[in-house]
């Protein structure tokens, strides 16, 4: 499909970045057409620039000449594609059932009254997102976050301070 | 045919369908949202939910939804039964859980098809106490309203705008509750055919804005069925007035024409009949001062133009009636298309075509069966909009084709379009620039004029066996291409017309589909500009030029000149008709609107609008068909044909009159109903049985209740009383069914669903007699006349915009551009011109510079809308910056893909 939007749109759209631009052409070689290679180009983007702005938005769509509708679709579809921007490290924290049952909630609080932040919020010092995921599938580990890349288990308050002061050193 | 039982009864269905659309067919009650008898099944909604057994032992049977359930040979299933019907509650239940309780204040109120679905699905409580998701509304332009909260999620909105229309800027964005049907980001909604998102839409979600402005529930709308006349397809609509003044313009079903759908024009485009700027009482201009003519005046005017020594000229946008009287007065040899001359030999040339036995003119349905299309020149999307998304829907043919293949039903609608993928039946464009049907196209070849029709005329002798001389790289690159896909295809169409006013085209067009005529004629399809182009020039011969008409004025050969509707300014060039206007003693003009014309006129008298009277016209394929009047005209506008025969006739008379004696019309009569065909000379009313505040309409200015208006000539009623609908739907402009308000009521009135109305007309073909069989054309090598400094120049044409009448909309011109020249970036460069100058075309008319991507070096294409007279412009221009500015919207309006902006 090609995209037919008013040529006005182009102007706001940023510049891909060198190395954006040669993942995104690996993901194309991978693909039968532009359209399968917009949820990549989405991911590879936000890798770099850790969210999808509406200038890269536009930017990704004006690359894979794709309706800016079809892949906003896409972008906002996916929970994980960030459309608005995060901390350097993104929390998220399981709130499904197993998690709950294991107490899972009053960490949460622990942890929320540590950040100062609830879900969909941003620390201050743009630190930590806080978001919450269905499930992790690590039940049996409950209660379970991610951190970034990072899966942290069996989860209680002492080990939230940890995990947290230990985030907050790595990136000092 | 297959059996089927339906609650313990036995029906015949067509096992190629779903159960859904069959039980729609056989007149069932069965609720559904996601499903549209255009766009397929999803079973997105669950809403139509029935039970299916086994067998006739079956007892227990097993939940299916009927939309996504084929109607195969011996389904038994059940509707009424308790769980299938608890689960159609439940489900409508959870559908509406956000849903606001604003019925009152929405304007799909009275005719929503998801109140119809909730009554007929039981649910009438709702139990759901808590917080509702909300939305935020996005501006999608001057045509339509976005209400999100009202969204249902049933997702034919996209599986319309995107799939089905081609646009690209609705998309349904995030998921589960906080699903969203928007742009992505606010603006115009740039699809040609947005408008249908109001009728598509089961609830008020997407609205009428130009209707919002003097809303009116759908039951308080006075409606008859009526012809749109924006362009020469001739989609039926339904018009709808209250208190003397048009309301709105809805779809209204035709199965052989518009289906389901009409184009922003269409439905956008009848402001003007409200407008100041109608002409409003018949006046006489002397020495430059208007005087109201007094009947007696008025007999004596036409009783002396009668005696001869007139011209008369007709218009492409009368009704056959008014062209017809014209032509009586004057008789046929004082008789002139208001049409340019170089169009009116396009146009009779398309005339002949029609009668040639190699030929078949396809009705927009047949267009949408074609396998393989081939446009020359024609630039559909904005001069046929509707032939535009018919062609759109060809290339889907070939999924169809897959679908057949591998087992699937086509109506499977996600399953085909993910089987097919980009696999499209080939679809090849001639065009002077980039067109808005080049996403679906195989390839294109972007030219002007000349080098379309050479191109074109190359491949009809390839087709013939010939091997073309002469071809550039790209073409040869293209021919071999397209003669396979013409030549392999089994419904081949070829399309073109006379917009371009370049006779090689439709030649060429002609020796393409002469080539691929077999003992069946082949499918050409040639668009004529307006509303009753082809009605017109059925009744002029090819010798009678308005070139010539207006030189006989100006040599003082004539007395006078009687001028219908036609804005001469737009016909000929302006000293042309300067000249013969100011030399002609008398020039009476009968028109709608004030324009250029009119103001040059020693009479006028305004005529009414297509909404205002009963009239018939005769689209590109010469299928003639019949417009009732909806409406009493506030002003002292008449038909044409009334004032042309001095009150001396009736629409039933003069429409005899033309059908007897016009060559051609002979089954035009055909189309009128007559009184007696009605139960007991009941007539058809034209207000709906809940028409509401009647004898109330005018107690702000007289408590006495007024006589409802009498229709002496017609055989519709200003009334409420009279045949309902349900009895006799043989006139049906509002439909309307018990249980169902909403428009989705008429599959109540088909055979069959996407079928024929059971008792409405699709009109008549006017040329089915084929007493020719031609020759090809021999190939005119045509010579573009461009050089270093001048640019070889072609139309281009904007749906918003270049059909006169619709251009002095509000809401339409709020989507206008300004007059404008594309050319191509490499020129643009060499005379130092910049995306949006001004420029002066020949150091006369002003436009302002586009420059795109696609259009040939050394050629220009200009739009010229009421800004500049088209034929005041030369075969080739020469362009220069200047400091004059056009007062528009500049190029803001203007939707096309390969602009080259500067700031880019």
């Amino acid at each position: 499909m090609s995209s037919q939007v008013i040529a006005s749109t182009k102007s706001r759209a940023r510049f891909l970045t060198e190395a954006e631009v040669s993942e995104i052409e690996h993901e194309k070689t991978l693909y039968p057409d532009n359209q399968a290679v917009g949820l990549e180009a989405l991911k590879i983007v936000q890798n770099y620039q850790g969210w999808v702005s509406d200038e890269s938005l536009l930017a990704i769509a004006e690359y894979l000449d794709l309706p800016v509708a079809d892949l906003e679709g896409v972008a906002t579809f996916f929970n994980l594609i960030y459309r608005q921007p995060v901390g350097k490290n993104v929390i998220l924290y399981c709130d499904s059932v197993s998690c709950w049952i294991c107490r899972g909630d009053e960490i949460k609080d622990y942890l929320s009254e540590k950040l100062g932040i609830d879900y969909g919020q941003t620390t201050a010092d743009k630190e930590f997102t806080l978001i919450p995921v269905p499930c992790l599938g690590d039940c049996n580990n409950a209660p379970v976050m991610m951190v970034g890349q990072d899966l942290h288990r069996n989860l209680t308050k002492d080990g939230i301070d940890e995990i947290i002061d230990q985030y907050r050193n790595t990136n000092a | 045919m297959a059996k089927i039982v339906v609650d313990g009864n036995e029906y015949e269905v067509n096992p190629n369908n779903n159960l859904l659309q069959e039980c729609l067919s056989l007149g069932l009650d069965l609720p559904y949202f996601c499903w549209h008898p255009c766009l397929g099944s999803v079973g997105a909604c669950r809403q139509c939910a029935v039970k299916q057994y086994r067998d006739e032992n079956d007892e227990k049977g097993t939940i299916v939804m009927a939309c996504m359930t084929p109607a195969s040979d011996g389904a038994r299933i059940s509707i009424a039964d308790e769980q299938a019907h608890d689960m159609r509650e439940r489900v409508i239940e959870s559908l509406m859980i956000s849903h606001p309780h604003d019925c009152p204040v929405c304007e799909e109120g009275g005719e929503c098809h998801l109140q119809d679905m909730t009554l007929m699905s039981g649910h009438n409580y709702r139990r759901y106490d808590k917080k509702k998701v909300t939305h935020h509304n996005q501006y999608l332009g001057p045509f339509i309203s976005h209400e999100m909260n009202r969204c249902i999620t049933c997702y034919r909105c996209v599986r319309f705008y995107d799939d089905y229309a081609g646009g690209t800027d609705l998309s349904a964005q995030a998921s589960h509750h906080h699903t969203y049907f928007g742009r992505h980001e606010e603006g115009t909604l740039e699809n040609e055919f947005s408008g249908n998102l109001v009728e598509v839409c089961p609830t008020g979600v997407f609205t009428d804005k130009v209707f919002s402005q003097a809303y009116t529930r759908k039951w308080d709308l006075q409606t008859a069925p009526s012809v749109c006349t924006g362009c020469s397809a001739g989609c039926n609509i339904t018009p709808g007035e209250r208190y003397g003044s048009l309301r709105r313009v809805v779809n209204r079903y035709n199965s052989e024409v518009n289906g389901y759908f009409i184009c922003d024009r269409g439905r956008f485009g009848w402001e003007y009949v409200n407008g100041e700027d109608r002409v409003q009482s018949p006046v006489q201009v002397l020495d430059g001062d208007s005087k109201e003519m007094s009947d007696d005046a008025i007999s004596a005017l036409f009783s002396k133009l009668a005696e001869g020594g007139v011209i008369g000229i007709g218009s492409p946008r009368s009704s056959n009636e008014s062209n017809y009287a014209l032509r009586q007065l004057v008789g046929e040899a004082n008789f002139y298309p208001g049409i340019a001359d170089d169009e009116h030999a396009i146009n009779q040339l398309i005339l002949k075509l029609h009668k040639d036995k190699a030929f078949h003119s396809p009705s927009v349905r047949e267009i949408e069966q074609a396998d393989a299309v081939f446009i020359i020149g024609e630039d559909i999307t904005n001069t046929a909009p509707r032939i535009a998304l018919a062609v759109r829907q060809s290339v889907r043919n070939k999924a169809s084709e897959l679908a057949e293949l591998n087992n699937i039903p086509v109506w499977q609608d996600a399953a085909v379009r993910e089987l097919a993928q980009q696999e499209r039946s080939p679809l090849f464009i001639l065009s002077n620039a980039a067109s808005r049907l080049d996403d679906v196209a195989q390839q294109t070849f972007i030219g002007t004029c000349a080098e379309q029709a050479n191109f074109a005329f190359a491949v009809a002798e390839a087709l013939e066996g010939g091997t073309p001389a002469g071809l550039t790289e790209q073409q040869q690159k293209l021919l071999p291409e397209a003669v396979e896909a013409l030549s392999n295809a089994k419904r081949p169409l070829i399309i073109s017309g006379s917009s371009n006013g370049s006779i090689e085209m439709v030649q060429a067009a002609a020796n393409i589909a002469r080539a691929l005529s077999g003992d069946e004629p082949s499918h050409l399809a040639l668009m004529l500009p307006e509303a009753n182009t082809m009605g017109l020039e059925l009744l002029v011969g090819p010798e009678q030029e308005l070139g010539a008409a207006l030189k006989r004025c100006a040599s003082g050969d004539v007395q006078g000149m009687i001028v219908l509707e036609t804005d001469l300014y737009r016909r000929a060039p302006t000293a042309e008709v300067d000249n013969a206007l100011s030399r002609a003693e008398t020039v009476v003009v009968l028109d709608q609107m004030r324009n250029a014309t009119t103001q040059k006129a020693t009479h006028v008298f305004p005529v009414t609008a297509f909404s205002e009277q009963e009239s018939t016209y005769v689209n590109y394929e010469s299928r003639a068909q019949l417009s009732f009047q909806v409406h009493q005209s506030v002003t002292d506008a008449r038909p044409g044909w009334k004032w042309l025969t001095n009150g001396n006739a009736d629409i039933n008379s003069i429409i005899k009159d033309c059908s007897d004696e016009a060559a051609g019309f002979g089954s035009l009569d055909g189309l009128v109903p007559r009184i007696s065909q009605f139960v007991a000379g009941l007539k058809i009313p034209r207000q709906s049985h809940r028409y509401s505040g009647r004898t109330a309409m005018i107690a702000n200015r007289n408590v006495h209740e007024p006589k409802q208006p009498l229709d002496n000539e017609s055989v519709m009623a200003f009334s409420m009383e009279g045949m309902p609908a349900m009895k006799d739907a043989s006139i049906l402009g509002s439909t309307w069914a018990p249980s169902w308000n909403s428009n989705q009521s008429i599959s109540k009135f088909q055979e069959e669903v996407n079928g024929e109305l059971k008792q409405g007309h699709t009109g008549t073909l006017l040329l089915t007699e084929k007493t020719e069989s031609g020759v090809p054309f021999q190939a005119n090598q045509g010579e573009d006349a461009s050089n270093s400094d001048r640019l070889t120049l072609s139309l281009a044409f904007q749906i918003f915009g270049s059909e006169e009448l619709s251009a002095r909309s509000p809401a339409i011109q709020k989507r206008m551009t300004d007059a404008y020249v594309a050319l191509a970036p490499a020129d643009a460069a060499r005379l130092e011109i910049s995306h949006g100058d001004a420029v002066a075309l020949d150091g006369g008319a002003v436009a302002v510079a586009c420059i795109r991507e696609k259009i040939s070096e050394g050629s220009c294409v200009v739009h010229c809308g009421a800004q500049i007279n088209p034929h005041d412009l030369a075969g080739a221009v020469s362009l220069t910056k200047t400091s004059e500015s056009l007062s528009g919207n500049g190029l803001s309006c203007l939707i096309v893909s390969d602009l080259c902006e500067e700031s880019y």
